[in-house]
């Protein structure tokens, strides 16, 4: 991202005899330019070339030896300075092999090995294809092959490869050498050793990314295994991050193990919710189930990486104590019954006598709907503040995902929760007849249940709470797997998240009965769908405005607005 | 056009003959005390009968038959699935329906890692194709000869993990082909790694 700006120039190499421009330099896993590899030439020319070590955001160290390909150079320049060159003129380019043993072919790792100009990269030669099958056979000798067992099934580097690069059979008769199995390595994750192909990624990552210098190698030759200190945990908040880099199933996490089978998980791309950073993620679900999240990579927010604490905070989701049906004062009802009731009693509503709680993990368009009505009784709006500790990398403290879309849009200002204050003053001194509570449980944030019943009582929530309880009207809402909607987060990053799952019940998307509440009683009309209803914002919210976006222009990264 | 009707010689008009010509195979099997070859066996002790009393008996299944899917046991009478749901995937009419463990793996013994929790199959949406057999990597699941599967109602049509293992039982085909110096001497995978693994000098 740095060196975006700075123009490099490019080499031409050949690359499975077809010429492509590759520039001199790219970004290293830090950011900074280094000379291109081989492995990321051939990635520009479209050609993959395996590998297991090698990850983009982590070091190079070149062991796994997967990424193996035959390369020829330019001969060393002579006297006059000039390359070798054949009769016709053009370069003569010497294909590696062994010094003293000139038949055989000698391959270079790609991922370590840097371009020179006009080298030729042999990456589908025959002489390529017997490396590879010579490096998978002596990485599969000790593997147990227990595919049927391994969570890592369907998503593991190891099976591709034997599949597209790997040989049938194995010339290794003897027996495999039998390590640890079902390791607790840390709280969150499950070492299996014998899977292992000491790729050391996992290593990498804690010790260059995390900075907590927590896995080693231990024992020697055939008994190298992946071990924390003696007596030392695998326990920091990023621990999860190894199992998705982990290109087999060595590495497991104790959330997932045993839970379901990767191929039958339906994907869709979401944003995590369990702080202000936005994290893009992956969700795992099969069957109205989630089983998982996994960082989806964005390098303006995420990169590869989430944290442990956000991965594991979707439970609440699948909770059996969901709200799922919508009630008023008589007890159970239909959302016909109960909008147009809502809908009848705010429009008599005096202005003034309105007070919404939203709350700043609601979407940017909940939020706006909001506003919008809130305009309409020049209501006072606020939300909740929620703190917890930041870390080094990716958590933040606050703890709202849309804290920064609640301000842009104007539900509540710079200090989150100030005007909480106000509200209980207005509702204690019967101005405030009207409460709207959004997601928030009010009674724990100074607005006890006995002031509550002195105001008609308007509450949409996920989860039971001590609010829920004594609403007038209940609605329940969805939870963000079950709708779609875009989230600000803090750095002013609009980003959208799809529908993963079906809520419970009657439980319907926030927007969709707020739009029609919207609609009974201010009149707002004309967004049928969460794509037009999102346009319509970013045409009246400034900071929106300013950075013309549009829902399809938003993609899957998002876009950045000004803040 | 007018048909003239043959007449009939005398013999002809004597009908005895022509109906017995009529019963002649009838008669043959009525009188016959040979056993039939399509019952085999089955019909020994009624070596006249050549009606099959079925479903009291039951005719011999020929080899390779495709009849209803159940989970087999190994010699050691240890549950052979490992969960692996591939057969669930396969499953062309979504019969098979696998409830994975979950962290704890519930195996049963020293060496195993992981069976299912449940595993149920929908009798009444098989098809008897095979896939799941053909598909099974630890040789746990196949198609035994049992063709006529009825019941009451549609929840007892659902087979789980118990009636399957027990239906299934100990099949021979799991493991007749595992011969070491042309013994069958069976499978016991779990076992011999675990001893592979007891055995191995601990270098460090």
């Amino acid at each position: 991202m740095a060196a975006k700006d700075i123009s490099i120039e490019t080499v031409t190499v050949k690359v499975d005899g077809r010429s492509v421009e590759v520039p001199r330099m790219m970004l290293n896993w830090e950011g900074n330019l280094e000379p291109t590899t081989v492995l990321q030439a051939c990635k520009l020319a479209g050609i993959e070339i395996p590998h297991y070590c090698y990850h983009p955001k982590l070091p190079v160290v070149g062991n796994c030896r997967m990424c193996l390909v035959h390369v020829g150079s330019p001969g060393r320049p002579g006297p006059d300075g000039k390359s070798p060159v054949n009769e016709d003129g053009t370069t003569k380019i010497f294909p590696m092999q062994l010094p003293y043993e000139p038949q055989t072919p000698r391959g270079v790792i790609g991922c370590a090995t840097t371009i020179v100009p006009d080298m030729e990269i042999y990456a589908s030669s025959p002489e390529t294809k017997e490396m590879r099958e010579s490096v998978l056979e002596s990485l599969l000798i000790n593997h147990p092959l227990d595919c049927s067992i391994c969570d890592q099934a369907g998503e593991c580097k190891l099976q591709e490869y034997s599949y597209d690069h790997g040989q049938a059979e194995s010339g290794f008769e003897e027996f495999k050498v039998h390590k640890p199995k079902a390791v607790d390595l840390g709280p969150r994750i499950t070492l299996d050793a014998e899977r292992c192909i000491l790729c050391t990624r996992c290593i990498r990552f804690t010790k260059d990314i995390v900075g907590d210098d927590a896995l080693g190698i231990v024992n020697r030759g055939g008994y190298n295994t992946i071990s924390t200190f003696p007596g030392e945990s695998f326990n920091n908040n990023y621990t999860l991050n190894t199992v998705d880099i982990c290109p087999v199933g060595a590495l497991t996490s104790d959330d997932f193990r045993f839970q379901m089978r990767v191929w039958f998980l339906k994907e869709t791309k979401s944003i995590c919710t369990d702080c202000g950073s936005g994290c893009n993620v992956m969700i795992g679900s099969r069957e109205n189930k989630m089983y998982r999240y996994e960082p989806r990579q964005n390098d303006a927010v995420n990169g590869h990486w989430m944290c442990d604490s956000g991965r594991l905070n979707y439970k609440w989701i699948g909770r059996e104590d969901r709200l799922s049906s919508i009630t008023d004062v008589k007890g159970k009802t239909s959302w016909p019954i109960a909008l147009k009731n809502i809908s009848d009693h705010l429009s008599n509503a005096d202005k003034g006598s309105v007070a919404i709680v939203a709350s700043a993990r609601q979407t940017n368009e909940e939020l706006h709907l909001l506003s919008k009505l809130a305009k309409h009784f020049d209501a006072i709006t606020d939300s909740i503040p929620r703190k917890g500790k930041a870390d080094h990398l990716m958590m933040i403290e606050d703890r709202n995902t849309n804290t920064t879309g609640a301000q842009l849009i104007g539900v509540t200002s710079k200090r989150v929760g100030s005007k909480l204050s106000i509200i209980k003053k207005g509702i204690e001194s019967g101005k405030v007849k009207t409460l709207i509570v959004f997601g928030e449980d009010v009674t724990k944030h100074g607005i006890d249940a006995k002031l509550l019943e002195k105001v008609t009582l308007i509450v949409s929530d996920i989860l039971p709470n001590e609010t829920t309880k004594i609403a007038d009207f209940l609605l329940p809402g969805c939870a963000h797997a079950e709708k779609r909607g875009t989230f600000t987060n803090v750095k002013g990053r609009v980003q959208k998240f799809m529908k993963a799952l079906e809520p419970p019940g009657d439980a319907l998307s926030e927007w969709e009965f707020l739009h029609e509440l919207a609609h009974n009683v201010t009149g707002l009309d004309g967004f049928k769908t969460i794509e037009g209803l999102f346009n319509h914002m970013a045409g009246e919210v400034k900071a929106f405005k300013d950075a013309e976006l549009t829902w399809a222009k938003l993609g899957d990264h998002g876009l950045d607005v000004e803040l | 056009m007018k048909v003239e009707r043959a007449k009939l010689t005398w013999f002809e008009r004597l009908y005895i003959p022509s109906i017995l010509n009529g019963f002649k195979v009838t008669l043959r099997h009525f009188f016959s005390w040979k056993r039939s070859k399509v019952y085999g066996d089955k019909q020994s002790s009624y070596s006249a009968k050549l009606t099959m009393q079925y479903p009291e008996e039951k005719w011999p299944v020929p080899d390779g038959y495709r009849g209803a899917p159940y989970l087999v046991k190994d010699e050691d009478a240890n549950t052979k699935c490992v969960s692996c749901q591939l057969c669930e995937f396969v499953c062309p009419p979504k019969a098979i329906r696998i409830t994975p463990p979950g962290q704890s793996g519930e195996a049963d013994r020293e060496g195993a890692e992981k069976m299912p929790k449940e595993f149920d199959i929908n009798m009444l949406r098989c098809i008897y194709c095979g896939f799941c057999q053909e598909v099974c990597p630890e040789e746990a699941i196949y198609l035994l000869k049992d063709y006529a599967i009825t019941g009451e109602n549609r929840e007892e049509l659902i087979f789980n993990k118990e009636k399957l293992l027990s239906l299934g039982g100990e099949d021979k085909r799991a493991y007749a082909h595992h011969t070491q110096d042309g013994v069958t001497e069976g499978i016991k995978k779990w076992e011999k790694k675990t001893q592979e693994a007891k055995d191995q000098p601990a270098f460090h």
